[in-house]
């Protein structure tokens, strides 16, 4: 699709664009902005420092984000897509070569005041690629092996990058969100069979191997693996964790033990409670009802995001809207499957709701690129 | 590129299928999420819950407070004092040493202290507080807490310490506590979980850990909700403990001080008992240590000092020092003699200087002899020919049996530790213990409390008030105030005309010219004491040394010199205490240890400082020169802090 496919005449212009903003999309990212709020309140002892109060801020200014890439026309976000992308791929080599250290890991581009985190970049920027790849190229061309080898290195390269950091959780968010592109341009089925079949006999091969004489792996890297499948073995340790926050899940019951009244908490016992773990203090503190009415604003976001995709006919706004909920979903599905116990834990914060102001601006960008979809999709003339 | 509608239509078509599938898998995946919840949120929760329960609360202990040891008069012998430290968590300090840098800046802390908490800190697991000081003052620990900021991890503390306010003086009734340690644990069946608090005093010696039981109390419990790093953040109930008992000592803090101050400058001890009912009114060893120290943790400097002193200041020489009582026991050996019916006491012994007994030349004190003397003058003198001359008479077993009632040789059951029971020669010991038959030398070197009987000085105290009374005094050195001061005490049944007999003696030896203690006689009317002096032989000078020309104890190097001993009772007439005084390697029994005992009669019986008039007129210069010096370090009566119970 180009700039010539717009039908002027059919699309809202100037502040016309307002009414037709996805009004319950943001209705909803506000509810679940809330529920990230008051649990922040919660987690600071009643308090809105330190993070309830620069939350707000930041989802403020994540709300004008999103509403500025909203109101600009899809054409232009085809047109930079692969700048974009090019940008982020330099970014990310710049980390790899001058990034700051913290917390074990590389991941921020110190530019004269700016801390700038490429790897949040790449979120948004390799799903703009990839929709804008396959509105490029021929629709049969799509599953020629060379098409997908490209599309595949678009969605890697980043991915590779992102984990060298190391940041296990954003490189598996930024290979999902490539991968439900991919699959939703509709690359052949046989790939997806194929990759999956051999990932999973790669995994066959390395867990059978173990204990044998041509064992792939070392000893101690087994053990490795063995404490990330199951945390629980070493309650300590790595399973720490998990142990508590799975204490404190469960212990909140139907209704949950009331507001700033979890105890796991409060005591600290659950680490990052304010971020990765805060899912946590929401089950302890508002039980069942609150955990699960959650999840189910989260699939609702889901589910309006999928409608505007299936609405448009303009093929790069769909497969844009395709790559963010696919990036979105993993998000908070790995997250709350990790503080179940049900996933290894990597870290992975809950979509606006943790506390966090990188993550959540790159999210809200990924939000208004939904909103530019929904506002300017091409329309059946009436 | 432009499309054609047929691709648009495929695109869409495409789109639109996969969406959907992938919108299915997602429900999918959501649907187990939310299986997960339920299955743990509400089938599982009471279990969860439980678990919750356990991480957060934490039973404590609350120490008890410890009870007070208390002196006759409810003078504070051992107490409480509030004890300002400062504590560090390694967790929370980040940068051990610059924290302990800066707190060095704040509070007094040696390369010592600082290089313990270091170690105390790496041992222990990263929440554990560690005490880095103690003990501090309140300017002190206030300067902590106002720079409490640049001190992460530092908490200033308050907790109760036992505390010794008169150091020194009771050290060896009272003793000391310390931390509990492996030691300490091992030797009890069960041991009370409050020994198991951090930093928890346990008796180590003296009354202190004999009456631990009661001094201890019963620990409180607090529940308290704690968070993972173990810090409490609130209570949720709380169950008081029960103080400590008070122990009640039957001693006088301030007679304490005056007898141990009189020993000062000689290794020596002093008792005093109360003769009517056993009461241990000052049980003084010297020089003492200040129990303080250990309660602190001493410093092997320090306690290589106490340990390496040649006058052993760790030793209570009141009890645990056994000493030849020398011509102390001579009462003993007259009064087996009076019972065994071998003398009247009338009938006079010559004394030559010497006796001949077996081939062996026993010789008298007095080489020129004493001439004839009877019982009363053969005391009075010390005579110790007669004695020799009795012991034969009535025999070792006898002199046992009289030894034994008045008191000697036997392990009085005092709540200190370390009581020594002294040693009462019998033919049997002999046997068993020297592989040897009991010869009548032994016998006569026994009449004159040399040879192998020992005597420690709380012994001789109570023999001398078994002597002023005729009763079987005991010792006693703890009395609930609600206790009635008389006790029934059993009859020693001598007869009152050899008591009268002995007591003349005793009364002679201090206040007749030719008395051994005449110059440490008292004259104040109605404070008269009677008393015997002893001299006990250590090492005999050697012929080496005497032809060298060492002919007095002086010019012997003093570990080899004679020790000094001096009991009485006093008033002569109506007795009310008994005194002993042994001063090691002091030389002569009448020179060096009779004074002392005069001036410690005189303290107890004028329950302050001996009035001037009780001395002999020509002795009072020098009495008062002595007691001006003294009197600087006597404690003073606003030092005496009473319990307010």
């Amino acid at each position: 699709m180009s700039y010539l496919e717009y039908n002027t005449r059919q699309m809202p212009s100037g502040l016309r664009k307002v009414l037709y903003l996805n009004w319950p999309l943001i209705a909803l990212l506000i509810m679940v902005a809330g529920y990230g709020f008051v649990m922040l309140y919660s987690v600071a002892g009643g308090s809105l420092t330190p993070w309830a109060e620069p939350q707000i801020k930041r989802f403020g200014i994540g709300l004008l984000c999103m509403l500025i890439v909203a109101f600009t026309p899809l054409w232009f976000w085809r047109s930079i897509a692969g700048v974009a992308y090019g940008v982020t791929i330099l970014l990310l080599l710049g980390v790899e070569f001058f990034g700051s250290v913290g917390m074990g890991a590389k991941r921020w581009l110190v530019i004269g005041p700016m801390r700038l985190q490429p790897s949040e970049l790449a979120k948004i920027t390799t799903i703009l690629a990839l929709a804008a790849y396959y509105d490029w190229i021929d629709m049969k061309k799509i599953s020629h092996p060379v098409h997908v080898v490209i599309a595949a290195l678009i969605a890697l390269v980043p991915t590779l990058l992102v984990l060298r950091q190391p940041d296990l959780g954003t490189a598996m968010l930024i290979a999902a969100g490539g991968g439900v592109v991919i699959f939703a341009a509709g690359v052949h089925w046989g790939y997806f069979a194929a990759l999956i079949g051999s990932a999973a006999g790669l995994v066959t091969a390395v867990l059978q191997s173990r204990g044998t004489e041509w064992q792939l792996l070392k000893d101690y890297q087994y053990r490795r693996i063995d404490a990330f499948l199951d945390p629980t073995l070493d309650p300590l340790g790595a399973g720490y964790h998990i142990n508590q926050s799975m204490i404190a899940l469960g212990s909140g019951g139907w209704s949950g033990r009331g507001f700033m009244e979890g105890t796991q908490a409060r005591l600290n016992f659950l680490p990052e409670k304010h971020t990765d773990f805060i899912f946590t203090t929401l089950a302890e503190e508002f039980g069942f009802v609150g955990a699960s009415s959650l999840l189910l604003l989260y699939m609702m976001i889901i589910a309006v995001c999928l409608l505007t995709a299936l609405r448009t006919t303009n093929r790069f706004g769909a497969l844009l809207v395709m790559g963010v909920i696919g990036n979105f979903f993993l998000y908070f599905a790995v997250n709350m499957a990790m503080v179940m116990g049900l996933a290894p834990v990597v870290g992975v914060p809950l979509p606006l709701v943790s506390f966090g102001g990188s993550a959540m601006l790159v999210l809200m960008v990924g939000f208004g690129l939904v909103h530019s979809a929904h506002i300017h999709r091409a329309r059946l003339p009436s | 590129m432009k499309r054609s509608d047929r691709d648009k239509e495929l695109s869409r078509r495409t789109i639109s299928r996969r969406a959907l599938l992938l919108g299915a898998v997602q429900l999918g995946f959501a649907g187990t999420l939310l299986w997960r919840l339920r299955d743990m949120q509400l089938n599982q929760s009471e279990q969860f819950r439980l678990l919750a329960e356990e991480n957060r609360i934490n039973l404590r202990l609350l120490p008890p407070i410890r009870g007070l040891i208390l002196d006759r008069n409810g003078v504070i012998l051992a107490g409480n004092e509030q004890n300002y430290r400062v504590v560090i968590k390694r967790d929370d300090a980040g940068d051990i040493d610059l924290v302990l840098s800066r707190l060095a800046r704040l509070i007094p802390l040696s390369e010592e202290d600082i290089e313990r908490a270091r170690r105390d800190m790496l041992r222990n697991r990263p929440f554990v507080p560690v005490t880095v000081a103690e003990r501090l003052s309140w300017e002190e620990i206030s300067r902590v807490a106002a720079n409490a900021p640049a001190l992460p991890g530092v908490t200033p503390e308050m907790g109760m310490s036992r505390a010794y306010p008169l150091r020194e003086d009771t050290a060896h009734v009272v003793g000391y506590v310390g931390p509990v340690s492996e030691r300490d644990l091992e030797a009890l069946e069960s041991p009370d979980p409050v020994l198991f608090i951090p930093r928890f005093q346990i008796g180590k010696s003296g009354v202190e850990r004999m009456a631990e039981d009661r001094l201890r109390g019963r620990a409180g419990s607090q529940r308290v909700e704690v968070n993972s790093v173990g810090r409490v953040m609130r209570e949720l109930d709380r169950v008081e403990g029960t103080p400590g008992a008070n122990v009640h000592l039957t001693i006088d803090a301030r007679l304490q001080n005056y007898a141990l101050e009189r020993l000062h400058g000689h290794s020596a001890a002093a008792v005093v008992m109360d003769v009517k009912n056993g009461d241990i009114l000052a049980l003084a060893s010297g020089p003492s240590f200040d129990p303080n120290l250990f309660v602190r943790g001493i410093s092997s400097t320090n306690f290589n000092e106490l340990l390496n002193n040649d006058y052993r200041p760790l030793v209570n020489k009141t009890v645990q020092g056994m000493y030849p009582p020398g011509s102390t026991f001579k009462m003993v050996t007259a009064l087996a003699a009076l019972e065994a019916g071998v003398t009247n006491g009338q009938e006079t012994v010559f004394c030559p200087g010497h006796m001949d007994v077996s081939g062996n030349r026993f010789h008298c004190w007095k080489r020129g002899g004493h001439g004839r003397v009877g019982l009363v003058s053969a005391l009075a003198e010390s005579c110790d020919v007669y004695f020799y001359e009795m012991s034969q008479r009535c025999g070792i077993d006898k002199i046992n049996e009289m030894s034994t009632r008045l008191g000697l040789g036997m392990r009085y059951d005092l709540p200190i530790t370390s009581v020594a029971g002294g040693l009462n020669p019998t033919r049997e010991w002999k046997r068993n213990n020297r592989n040897a038959e009991w010869r009548i030398g032994d016998t006569v070197n026994a009449s004159i409390g040399q040879g192998f009987v020992l005597t420690t000085p709380l012994q001789l105290a109570v023999m001398t008030a078994r002597l002023a009374t005729n009763s079987a005094v005991l010792p006693r050195l703890v009395r609930d105030p609600l206790e009635r001061s008389e006790r029934e005490l059993a009859s020693l049944d001598l007869r009152p005309e050899w008591l009268r007999m002995i007591r003349q003696g005793m009364d002679q030896t201090v206040n007749d010219r030719r008395g051994t203690a005449y110059s440490s006689r008292i004259v104040a009317d109605g404070q008269l004491m009677a008393g015997k002096t002893g001299t006990s032989q250590v090492f005999s000078i050697t012929r080496a040394e005497r032809e060298a020309g060492v002919r007095r104890q002086e010019q012997l190097p003093w570990n080899r010199r004679n020790h000094a001993l001096f009991v009485n009772y006093a008033p002569h007439d109506a007795p009310r205490i008994a005194v002993s005084v042994v001063v090691e390697h002091g030389g002569g029994g009448s020179s060096a240890a009779a004074p002392i005992g005069r001036d410690i009669t005189l303290a107890a019986l004028n329950d302050a400082l001996p009035p001037l008039s009780a001395y002999p007129a020509p002795q009072r210069n020098r009495i008062q020169y002595e007691q001006d010096e003294m009197h600087e370090r006597l404690r003073r009566p606003e030092d005496l802090r009473l319990s307010r119970a």
